[in-house]
């Protein structure tokens, strides 16, 4: 089974976690055990699971945004060979760019709050999504398409029916990359222009010396992540051996 | 029927065949290409003049690079000549006519879709009712000898597996011109002849138009009716073979000397294109 790594890979991780707060001190590093002692009890106030609405609802917003203009963009500059070519350096270098630069901009198109969050959510996430469909497409073999036509597929059966399956997997890969990406988006836009979701909780936390608050926020969107990445993995394998 | 026939009768077979209806016609069709590193225009193709029959098995054989899938691009619409016309029918070819099968040298099976739903696909794309596609289905996967796979993916599949994959979700659209571009290519030897005799069944049953590019000499001179060969590029006819087999005829044809004689001629042909390839010193 893989589940005895799994144990293995978290035993190890907990005991690391142990000595650097050994090492360092409660005040610098709280223990695994104090952090989910916090956790527990920042879940059984109402307030936590305001904030963690509204850091839902951003990401959520943001993921699906991100994944429908990421294919729906991807395949376009895909299936025209020139304009992807003349997009894609402009893309790589965007998506180097430091974004949080760009954070003022958004806060002046889209105002504080939710917009914001979306708007910044989105921009971390588009792109690799964008990049990975746009690949798969290029690398399709070119077979597929002229089965397409000697069939006579209508443009929009070819999409539905041939190149969406077909680039399938790899756009589930630039999904799980765009996921983590996105969380991570939606959390940076809430800790400089937020005062809701749990960005902000952190960002708060960190100002007040609350280490073991600021922790159990970590370990909880950590929690999501793995779970996140596992769930589409999942769907990946399934795709690849239906 | 299957006995080797006397001269006078294979005669008399090609005269009464003549009068068939004309099915695909190219006249004086051209292809150019630019070189993809000089920029360059060159002509890959043509002009070539080409009239097939209703009905007949029709091989084309050429040096490799001679424009052979240049011309089913042409003939399947899936390109267009330079110049020239061609018909399909009667009617100018422009995209994919209805009633036109093509099968790839690549595998082109879906690996997402499952034998059955590979099959299937052209038909369910074109709105074929459910029962209609189920029975259509079912009858390609015996005649394909793929009944016991229809829930195996291509990638379980062998390459003659695929390939047959292929020939049946091509097969069960009822074309009456079936273009095979290398189709067996990728297989072994054996397994090249036993598709070879699959290929002469499905031909005798549906009655549709065949036209088999290939690069074994014995493939054609087993299969066909009739044999092109061409040049180097830019590919033209130099010469028109026709075997005589009986329609009943299978891949048991390659102990006759007929086939000796035919394979020799086309080698004969053959050769001389192949070796202006090499830079043809001899
Ligand atoms: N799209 C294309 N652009 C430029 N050259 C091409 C293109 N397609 C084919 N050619 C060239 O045309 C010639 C004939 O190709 P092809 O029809 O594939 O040959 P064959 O199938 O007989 O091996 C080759 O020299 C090939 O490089
Ligand atoms: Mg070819």
């Amino acid at each position: 089974m893989r589940l005895l790594p799994n144990v293995i890979l978290l035993l190890v991780l907990l005991a690391l976690w142990e000595s650097l707060h050994l090492a360092v001190g409660p005040s610098a590093m709280a223990s695994p055990w104090a952090t989910a002692a916090r956790l527990a009890s920042l879940l059984a106030q109402a307030d936590t699971w305001r904030h963690i609405g509204a850091t839902a609802s951003a990401f959520a917003w943001s993921l699906l945004l991100a994944c429908v203009g990421g294919v729906a963009l991807g395949m376009l500059l895909g299936l025209n060979a020139m304009a992807g070519n003349v997009a894609e350096p402009i893309l790589m270098n965007l998506y180097a760019l430091p974004k949080v630069t760009l954070y003022p901009l958004v806060l002046l198109c889209f105002g504080l709050g939710l917009g914001s969050k979306v708007a910044f959510g989105v921009m971390h996430g588009l792109i690799p999504i964008l990049l990975f469909t746009m690949n798969a497409l290029r690398h399709l073999p070119p077979v597929y398409m002229r089965s397409a036509r000697s069939l006579r597929l209508a443009p929009w059966q070819t999409a539905w029916h041939i190149l969406l399956p077909a680039i399938a997997g790899e756009v589930l890969a630039g999904i799980r990359l765009g996921f983590a990406l996105t969380l991570l988006g939606v959390l940076i836009g809430e800790m400089f222009a937020s005062q809701k979701g749990l960005g902000y909780l952190a960002m708060t936390a960190m100002g007040a010396g609350d280490i073991a608050t600021l922790l159990a926020i970590a370990l909880l969107l950590t929690c999501f992540a793995v779970t996140g990445n596992a769930l589409l993995l999942r769907v990946g394998r399934h795709l690849e051996h239906p | 029927m299957s006995r080797a026939l006397p001269l006078s009768d294979l005669v008399r077979m090609q005269a009464a065949r003549r009068p068939e209806p004309v099915h695909v016609e190219l006249a004086q069709v051209t292809r150019r290409f630019t070189h993809p590193a000089t920029g360059e225009p060159f002509q890959a193709l043509g002009p070539i003049d080409l009239a097939l029959v209703k009905g007949e098995f029709f091989s084309i054989v050429g040096p490799s690079g001679c424009g052979k899938s240049t011309l089913l691009d042409l003939l399947s619409g899936l390109g267009k000549p330079s110049s020239g016309r061609v018909l399909f029918e009667g009617k100018p070819v422009n995209g994919v006519p209805e009633g036109v099968g093509v099968v790839f040298q690549e595998n082109a099976a879906f690996p997402w879709l499952c034998v059955r739903d590979n099959i299937a696909f052209g038909l369910r794309r074109a709105g074929v009712e459910a029962a209609e596609v189920q029975r259509r289905v079912d009858y390609a996967l015996g005649f394909m000898g793929l009944r016991d796979f229809a829930k195996a993916y291509p990638a379980q599949l062998s390459g003659g597996m695929r390939q047959r994959v292929c020939i049946a979700r091509t097969l069960v659209t009822q074309p009456r011109l079936i273009l095979l571009d290398e189709p067996f290519g990728a297989l072994d030897q054996q397994t090249r002849l036993l598709m070879g005799d699959e290929l002469l069944k499905l031909w005798r049953e549906t009655g549709a138009t065949v036209l088999l590019i290939t690069h074994a000499l014995d493939e054609a001179a087993m299969l066909s009716g009739r044999v092109g060969v061409m040049s180097t590029r830019p590919g033209l006819f130099i010469d028109f073979v026709d075997t005589g087999w009986p329609a009943d005829r299978d891949s048991r044809v390659v102990s006759t000397p007929r086939f000796g004689e035919i394979t020799a001629r086309l080698w004969e042909k053959l050769r001389v294109e192949t070796l202006k390839i090499m830079g043809g010193a001899h």
